[in-house]
Order: structure tokens, then C-alpha cells, then sequence
């Protein structure tokens, strides 16, 4: 293995494992839950990313072809992510939140549709 | 000179592991604690790419996978219990 290929994994490694502690340090920090879905999901999922991407060079470098295990386990976490986030979010606002007081008041015509039902015409036409 | 970074790894991910504990421990909120698992999940994904690396071998590879895809159905899962109080309806 060359000396490139020893410096490009030791500093993914070095940068993913930081934005692994910068996330869950964010976890710890942050004042309330709203704020706090945003380190973990976005500095975390880049660490792991950061470090997949090492193990990735490193054993192309070893055994002298491509992988694609890590690279399925990144975009499986970089689609999941979100999806998470936008879940644990929705059932935050639905315990913990009161949308009188909290959420400023939506500009359509029906209200906030994660506590408003669909219209019944819509619904029918569809 | 990836022996000091794979050391410098997992103790960072160590720490990241041990601040989750601590909000799973006292989140204030039910959605704290999922997402401090959902965390922890991500955390061990890093951790076992960096045990494969260290050992010189592609076998942890399933298992890094394998936990992403149960860490993600596991919190889908809560989200569900929590929002309907039912998790399959």
C-alpha cells in the first residue's frame, strides 16, 4: 500500500470519526428536540459516510478491486436519514406540541395537513 | 500511520456512544430517546466499519449493513407506536 493511500484513509477516518462526535455532541447540546434532530442526522450520517468511505479505499488498495458493500451501506443510510428525521419530528408535533400556540398559522386554505384530515373532495376525486 | 487514526476512530466513536447513553438515559421526551438509539445505531455502523478496516477483513460488512437496516425499520417502528399506539393496524 502507498503512502497516498495510508494519508487519504487516515484522514477520512480522522474526519468521519469527528463528525461522529460533533453529532452526538449536538445530541447532548442542543435545547430541545426540534433542534437536536438536526445533528445526528446530518453530521452523523456523514461521519459513517466519512468512514465507509475509508474502509472502501482501503480494501480497494489491499486486494486491488472495487467494492460496492460500503457504498450500499452509505446510500442506504443517506435515504434513510431523512425519513427518520421527518418520522421522529412528526410525532414529536403530535405529543408535545400544541398547534394553537406553537405553529404560526398556515397560509392555505386548511390548516397544517400532519394535524388537519384531507378534504373530502379531494380524496373523492383521486 | 492508520493504526493512529483507527486509535483516534474508535475512541471518538466511543465518546459519541457513551453521549447518546446519556440522552437515552434522561432525553426529557419519548422521541429524545428513539432518536438517541437511532443515534447510537448510526455510531455502531462507524464503529464496525472501522473493527473491519482494523481487522484486514470484508466479513463485517453484512453485519454493518444488517444493523442499518433493522436500526432503520427499529425506528420507524417507535414512531409508529408512538404516533397511533399500534405499531402494525
Amino acid at each position: 500500500m502507498s503512502m497516498t493511500h495510508e494519508v487519504v484513509i487516515s484522514l477520512m477516518i480522522v474526519i468521519g470519526a469527528t463528525f461522529a462526535l460533533i453529532g452526538s455532541w449536538g445530541l447532548v447540546k442542543l435545547p430541545d428536540l426540534m433542534t437536536r434532530l438536526h445533528a445526528p442526522t446530518k453530521a452523523t450520517t456523514l461521519g459513517v459516510g466519512g468512514a465507509l468511505l475509508a474502509s472502501m479505499i482501503y480494501f480497494m488498495a489491499l486486494e486491488g478491486k472495487m467494492s460496492i458493500h460500503e457504498l450500499l451501506i452509505s446510500l442506504f443510510l443517506f435515504l434513510t436519514a431523512p425519513i427518520t428525521a421527518n418520522f421522529l419530528g412528526k410525532a414529536y408535533l403530535h405529543h408535545y406540541v400544541d398547534p394553537e400556540k406553537a405553529l404560526p398559522p398556515a397560509r392555505g386554505k386548511y390548516g397544517w395537513s400532519t394535524f388537519v384530515a384531507a378534504p373530502e373532495e379531494e380524496s373523492d376525486a383521486d | 500511520m492508520i493504526g493512529y487514526a483507527l486509535a483516534f476512530g474508535f475512541s471518538a466513536i466511543s465518546l459519541a456512544l457513551l453521549f447518546n447513553l446519556w440522552r437515552l438515559a434522561c432525553g426529557p421526551t419519548m422521541t429524545d430517546r428513539v432518536l438517541a438509539v437511532d443515534t447510537m445505531v448510526t455510531n455502531t455502523i462507524a464503529l464496525i466499519v472501522l473493527f473491519g478496516i482494523d481487522q484486514g477483513t470484508t466479513m463485517y460488512f453484512e453485519a454493518a449493513l444488517l444493523f442499518a437496516m433493522f436500526g432503520f425499520v427499529s425506528t420507524v417502528a417507535y414512531c409508529k407506536f408512538l404516533l397511533r399506539g399500534d405499531v402494525i393496524e
